[in-house]
């Protein structure tokens, strides 16, 4: 045979590995398009080799074409970002950041930067217990349990309001601009404008103890001391349903910025999640054996730090519903925020602790005991009941017995801020502000949306039909035919029906009614069948009590 | 230790030299949290803009005519004049951005069954006392007396060539003219041999210039070459069609509005299935035109509505009507794209928009983005229920609705019963026929 016909080998073939970019541009295109993807990328890519269908397939096609470039613009944007993040990096190797002072600190940053940490004596208002930024970090509101409130432009010392209510505050918050703020007051929560001015009074949330507003649902959200949780929607003014935590009095409340699920703690050491549309919680995790004192999520929603009475602190990923560090604190923790930039503060007893990111990648087998703090502040004597972050700057906010102080954190703020996200623009003028917030109300998310999976809005819902079928209730009681047509109604009564009933429709022969006669004829053959059998097998002393049925 | 805090002065808010804040972007995703659901709500608020934006009916023609508008015809070289004719004779030359009337004369005695331009800017009309005339009303005052007359058969429809100097008239039979020879004889005429009924309608193909299209009251659609002076093609539906028109983009479609509520798409080349069937309308469909991009139609009805059609869909985007308009039997699609002119038995003309939500006034570059956004976001949730739902909910005469109620129950009907038909039958002896072939009764070559 001069050629052989090449012979078909049925063995599984290896797939011919892709070509090794030898091209060192290549290679480094490649790496840039993959640090994109991570970055700016939507999830995974649909894959459209599968789809049969030709218009859908190019379509899709177009579209991951899109993201790809889309994702690509955006890495190339960064360039355009203004500014860099702070840091604090050691020099030497035996130099510990954890051991750097405020005041080191504001001698080597300028002298604008330096003025951000400061000090507000406040000795005879009572314990301070609450301080909150607005959304863009430019004003400040503090309030003490004595009933004393304030806010003002921490950085040019502008005092907004000052209000002195005689009454206890258990927590106060910003609502969508520096136009409103809430407080929750002794018995409901009041909501107050910028300038002090009483606006509204929410009767129905009673003694709430924390408040939670969701600046892209326009909800305020509140938990009171008898585990009610309760939303407003703060542009329409409607209640949405209460939800009964059912776990007495809660000890903590946050909010996932990620997908607005409320996250509350409970004496249990319980952390419950919630949204407003359902009545049990979504989830609930067992962190802590203890009450828990303090609950803060990051703001991808990817990480829960939580503490407890007994000193616990751990670290939870809340997507995989799994804890991922736990470590004891010298004293139980009062209050735990997290930066932009995933910094995470804790304030126990008179100190504040604040932890670099790496303590999310902490795993359950690392051998890291206690994490090392990244920087370390001491108020003397000041029991720490407040710590929060100033977003976009690096500055952490301490509400403590003796007032409040704003220390700097370099390297905890988000260095660019996005002047087109509503809210968020440091440098907002009264014009861009009023602006900004019609357009958020245009674009109000309604309670429905909130769910753990943000994303879930224009998926295909992929629950099939067996699923569904599956989950019904297998156990019901299958439908008695005969039982149904006995009982079936059969309108009003009426003397003509009477007569009908008796003597006409004799020579009407309704199949449904054949069907069902003979149905019933059929069950009595066997009920009867059933009843001689029973007598039979209880033998001639016992026969009488066997029974039809 | 090396220490670095962020410092953002309030002036790098702006750049140097000026008052007004920088913009700054920061592309990152968890900056901007909940992107799928504010999306989705930015789509919806798009939609339900849309919706109160949609205003389609932008006025009618002042004085209208006296009797029904029957037909209308635009002049292919101008954007703003078009033709009236209406039931008494009378036609009326408009301008179409004044809605004035600029010219009108006494063409027929009564009814006017058809109208077209010729490439001169003249006006040919043919009406039920068997003459055709010839106008012009740019150079002519009104009540000015025809410059030409053939008389022949009782016309029902004329069509000019593109670009030669004739025209088509229909009676039962095709008739080509020479307009350079007035009052002459037909150069030629073409029928089907063993069809002779009147035809109702007459369609010449602008592109593929040798083709004429027909319909006859015997329900059939015929076509003629004239390069061989004889008829292609003659397909059988089951009720008549009423009107046809040429696809002006892709010459070998056309469409035809029947009897039977629904408008049929062809292929010329393959006429043994329709390309698709417009549904929607409740009574016949008197007139149909395609858009000058031929992505679009639009038809008028019995059912004193005006339905807009994507060529590609099968059912309407949008209904118009008014609750003084009667039955519509002209309808013409303007030159730009942008209006949708019809003709009705109240003896109206009325101008509407061809997109019910757009304006055509000058806009700023930040509302156009903002318009291409929005239509970027309608079109990718548009599978959304709410968004489908708002999208598609039209307010309908309750005549129309009762109608349409009735016929899709009747349709239904039909359709049980073939059903049951098929069940009791041997398995495999009633077939189910698409749709689009069932549409055509009978073919011959």
């Amino acid at each position: 045979m001069a050629s052989k016909p090449p012979t078909k080998s049925f063995a599984p073939q290896p797939r011919p590995k892709k070509t090794p970019v030898d091209d060192a541009e290549a290679q480094l295109q490649a790496e840039y398009a993959q640090a994109a993807d991570s970055q700016y990328g939507r999830g995974r890519k649909i894959s459209t080799k599968s789809v049969k269908d030709k218009k859908l397939r190019a379509n899709l096609r177009a579209l991951e074409q899109k993201t790809k470039q889309a994702t690509l613009q955006a890495k190339q944007a960064e360039i355009l970002l203004d500014n860099e993040a702070g840091l604090i990096e050691p020099e030497y190797e035996l130099e510990r950041t954890y051991k750097v002072r405020q005041d080191d600190i504001r001698n080597e940053v300028s002298i604008e930067t330096a003025k951000k940490g400061f000090e507000l004596r406040l000795d005879a208002l009572g314990p301070y217990d609450v301080c909150d930024y607005t959304r863009n970090g430019r004003e400040l509101l503090i309030a003490s349990r004595k009933g004393h409130v304030a806010n003002f432009d921490w950085r040019e010392g502008k005092l907004g309001c000052e209000l002195q209510l005689g009454e206890t505050v258990r927590d106060a918050k910003w609502l969508n601009n520096n136009q409103r703020f809430a407080v929750a007051q002794k018995k409901c929560v009041y909501i107050y404008a910028g300038d002090g001015v009483e606006i509204h009074q929410l009767k129905k949330h009673q003694e709430a103890t924390h408040l939670e507003y969701l600046p892209y649902h326009f909800l305020l959200a509140s938990i009171s001391t008898a585990g009610m949780i309760r939303y407003t929607d703060i542009s329409t003014g409607q209640m949405l349903s209460d939800l009964p935590t059912k776990l007495g009095p809660p000890t903590a409340l946050t909010q996932n910025p990620y997908n607005a699920i409320l996250h509350a703690g409970h004496q249990k050491g319980l952390v419950t999640l919630w949204s407003p549309n359902s009545q049990t919680p979504l989830v609930k995790l067992l962190p802590h054996r203890s009450p828990v004192r303090a609950i803060a999520v990051d703001k991808s929603g990817r990480y829960m730090v939580s503490a407890s009475q007994d000193r616990q602190m751990s670290i939870w990923d809340i997507r995989m519903f799994r804890e991922l560090h736990s470590h004891h604190l010298k004293a139980p923790a009062h209050s735990i925020s997290i930066s932009d930039r995933n910094l995470t503060a804790v304030g126990w007893g008179s100190h504040v602790s604040v932890y670099k990111p790496d303590l999310f990648s902490l795993s359950p087998e690392s051998d890291v005991r206690v994490p090392t703090p990244y920087m370390n502040w001491q108020g003397d004597g000041m029991g720490v009941s407040k710590v929060k972050y100033c977003p976009f700057e690096d500055v952490l906010g301490i509400a403590h017995a003796k007032g409040f102080t704003s220390i700097l954190v370099p390297g905890s703020g988000e260095p660019n801020p996005d002047s087109l996200e509503p809210g968020t623009n440091p440098f907002e003028t009264p014009k861009q502000r009023q602006e900004a917030e019609v357009h958020a109300l245009l674009e109000k998310l309604q309670p429905e949306m909130i769910s753990l999976d943000p994303n879930f809005v224009g998926n295909l819902d992929l629950v099939s039909h067996e699923q569904r079928l599956a989950e019904k209730d297998m156990d019901a009681k299958k439908e008695n035919k005969v039982e149904k047509l006995k009982k079936k109604a059969r309108g009003r009564n009426s003397a003509l029906k009477k007569y009908l009933r008796r003597h006409g429709q004799k020579n009407i022969i309704d199949e449904e009614k054949v069907r069902a006669r003979e149905a019933l004829q059929r069950n009595n053959a066997k009920l009867a069948a059933k009843l001689k059998k029973d007598q039979e097998s209880y033998g001639p002393a016992l026969a009488r009590f066997a029974r039809k049925g | 230790m090396k220490i670095k805090a962020l410092s953002r002065p309030a002036s790098s808010a702006q750049a140097p030299g000026s008052s007004v804040n920088k913009l700054t972007r920061n592309l990152d995703p968890t900056q901007h949290p909940f992107e799928r659901a504010r999306e989705y709500t930015r789509a919806l608020n798009a939609t339900k803009m849309e919706r109160m934006f949609a205003q389609p009916f932008l006025g009618d023609f002042e004085p209208g005519h006296v009797d029904g508008v029957y037909s209308l015809a635009k002049d292919p070289e101008s954007l703003e004049n078009l033709a009236s004719g209406s039931g008494d004779g009378i036609v009326k030359v408009w301008d179409q951005g004044s809605r004035k009337e600029i010219w009108q004369a006494q063409a027929h005695e009564n009814m006017i069954k058809g109208m077209c331009w010729t490439r001169n800017k003249h006006l040919l009309t043919c009406g039920s006392d068997q003459k055709i005339q010839l106008f012009d009303p740019y150079t002519t005052p009104s009540k000015s007396p025809p410059k030409a007359t053939w008389h022949g058969g009782a016309f029902t429809s004329v069509a000019h060539h593109r670009n030669l100097p004739n025209f088509a008239a229909a009676s039962d039979k095709v008739s080509i003219y020479d307009i350079s020879r007035a009052s002459g004889a037909p150069v030629q005429t073409l029928n089907w041999p063993t069809a002779i009924d009147t035809i109702n309608a007459l369609a010449w193909n602008q592109v593929e210039t040798s083709i004429i299209a027909s319909t006859a009251t015997d329900r059939a659609i015929i076509l003629y070459d004239l390069r061989t002076s004889s008829p292609l093609h003659r397909t059988v539906l089951h009720l008549a069609s009423n009107c046809i028109a040429w696809n002006p983009m892709e010459a070998f479609n056309f469409a035809v509005a029947n009897e039977d509520h629904n408008i049929y798409a062809f292929d010329m080349r393959n006429m043994k299935r329709a390309l698709n069937i417009y549904k929607g309308h409740v009574a016949a469909v008197m007139s149909v035109e395609y858009s000058p991009t031929g992505e679009e139609l639009v038809s008028g009805s019995y059912d004193r509505s005006v339905r807009l059609w994507e060529r590609q869909k099968g059912h309407a985007r949008d209904i118009y009507h008014t609750q003084r308009m009667q039955r519509v039997f002209s309808v013409a699609w303007s030159a730009d794209n942008n209006y949708v002119l019809s003709g009705s038995d109240d003896g109206n003309v009325r101008l509407w928009r061809a997109k019910a939500s757009a304006r055509q006034g000058v806009k700023s570059a930040a509302l156009r983005q903002k318009l291409q956004y929005d239509d970027a976001l309608k079109e990718r949730y548009q599978h959304m229920p709410e968004i489908k739902r708002i999208a598609r909910h039209r307010h309908v005469p309750k005549q129309v609705k009762k109608a349409g109620e009735i016929k899709k129950d009747e349709l239904a009907s039909v359709k049980r019963k073939e059903e049951n038909e098929r069940r009791h039958s041997k398995k495999g002896k009633v077939r189910r026929q698409a749709e689009r072939e069932k549409a055509i009764l009978a073919r011959e070559q």
